[in-house]
């Protein structure tokens, strides 16, 4: 049932990746959602070599790995190669589910590969058993309700400000600090 | 909620991102760190009296120019440990350019100095006050600092913390020269170092426990 992909050539990932990310950047939704969902196959072949004895957890750690690539977007270069970028959040997030769970692991397996990160791509997805949405849920109202208009229902950024009564610029910024939150409330409950 | 699900959250409404962000970051931090490592100075030490004078000799710009050579090569490094994925490498070696410089001057002086003459050049008067007077006056710097690469992405913790150390350190020290009165490279070379050094190994203890993100 599992279907794996493994790719030879991993430069073209790269240039594929970051052709996508880049536009993303620039705005385009439609690049920076597939960048994302070429990401997150990418992210869970890597993530299955590593803590194949913790197969449950791994869609959890990919959210967040994905969460983190969203909320530190801002601090990429485009002229630096986007897997050394990729590779270094990733292990980042990794040895932060690793310290949670306190594992010896994480000193003995240095990861420092960097290449290997786009080497496979798994598209069957397991059950997060983190509900990111619920942790949403808990968010307070400034902001719950710009990321719920804008990024769950799809209205504009205007349309949220009319709709709760902030300004445009509260709802961006409650986006932006809401991500961040959400952020902040994955890492308390690893 | 699904992986999909957070897909499709995270790219609906991307706004173009601002590529200046983490530039402007460091520039708020360093003008507020900056700040208040001034407004600290004069409050509790003094700007000294002879400023106007003394500003006026290169000896006092020299002297100046000691931690800011050192805040530049440390703004470089954090503004890099900043940023996931990026390497070091040789430019280790930066900070270590001024110290050299410093510390050729310093053994210089002191090689001409009288063997009498030597001690004084390099305890000064307020040797035993001044490393901890910098690390006070580097209080603001390192919070703005700290608040400054925490907001992007460090991923090598220790290290962008002792390079935030580093910055809040040599900032705080610029702000010192306006009022400590040793006039000696050699005094600079042990205290003014020593200052610097303690922030960059507070910063390193404590970029692990506060620029996690």
């Amino acid at each position: 049932m599992k279907r794996i992909i493994q790719s030879g050539s991993v430069p073209g990932v790269e240039e594929r990746l970051r052709a996508l990310f880049i536009r993303g950047l620039n705005g385009d939704a439609v690049a920076y959602r597939a960048f994302l969902d070429d990401l997150t196959g990418h992210l869970r072949g890597f993530l299955r070599k590593r803590i194949y004895y913790l197969q449950d957890d791994i869609e959890d750690v990919v959210q967040e790995i994905l969460l983190a690539v969203h909320n530190s977007r801002h601090t990429y270069r485009p002229d630096e190669p986007l897997t050394a970028w990729v590779h270094a959040i990733a292990r980042y997030k990794l040895m932060d589910f690793f310290r949670a769970r306190s594992r010896r692991e994480a000193l003995n397996d240095p990861l420092d590969d960097t290449l290997e990160i786009f080497a496979t791509s798994d598209e069957e997805p397991a059950d997060a058993k983190r509900d990111v949405g619920k942790l949403l849920e808990q968010l307070p109202d400034r902001h719950r309700l710009p990321i719920l208009h804008v990024k769950l229902q799809g209205l504009s950024v205007s349309e949220t400000a009319a709709l709760t009564g902030m300004s445009e610029s509260a709802v961006k910024v409650g986006i932006h600090r809401g991500l961040k939150a959400l952020a902040a409330k994955i890492r308390g409950t690893a | 909620m699904k992986t999909e699900d957070l897909i499709s959250l995270l790219s609906t409404g991307v706004a173009p991102v601002d590529s200046r962000v983490p530039a402007r970051r460091f520039v708020r931090a360093i003008a507020l760190g900056g700040l208040g490592a001034l407004v600290l100075m004069a409050v509790i030490f003094g700007v000294r009296p002879d400023i106007a004078a003394v500003s006026r000799t290169p000896i006092f710009w020299a002297k100046f120019a000691f931690p800011t050579t050192l805040a530049a090569t440390a703004l470089f490094l954090a503004a890099r440990l900043s940023r996931p994925g990026t390497t070091i490498g040789k430019f280790w070696a930066l900070p270590a350019v001024p110290v050299l410089v410093v510390w050729s001057a310093a053994v210089a002086v002191l090689c001409l100095a009288s063997p009498d003459a030597r001690i004084p050049l390099v305890m000064g008067y307020t040797w035993r006050t001044c490393p901890f007077n910098i690390l006070l006056l580097s209080v603001p710097a390192f919070v703005a600092v700290f608040w400054a690469i925490r907001g992007l992405a460090p991923t090598r913790l220790r290290l962008a913390g002792a390079a935030g150390g580093m910055l809040a350190g040599t900032i705080a020290t610029m702000a010192y020269c306006f009022h400590c009165p040793e006039m000696s490279v050699a005094f600079w070379a042990v205290w003014y170092m020593l200052g610097m050094t303690l922030a960059t190994l507070i910063g390193a203890l404590l970029g692990p426990r506060f620029l996690r993100w």
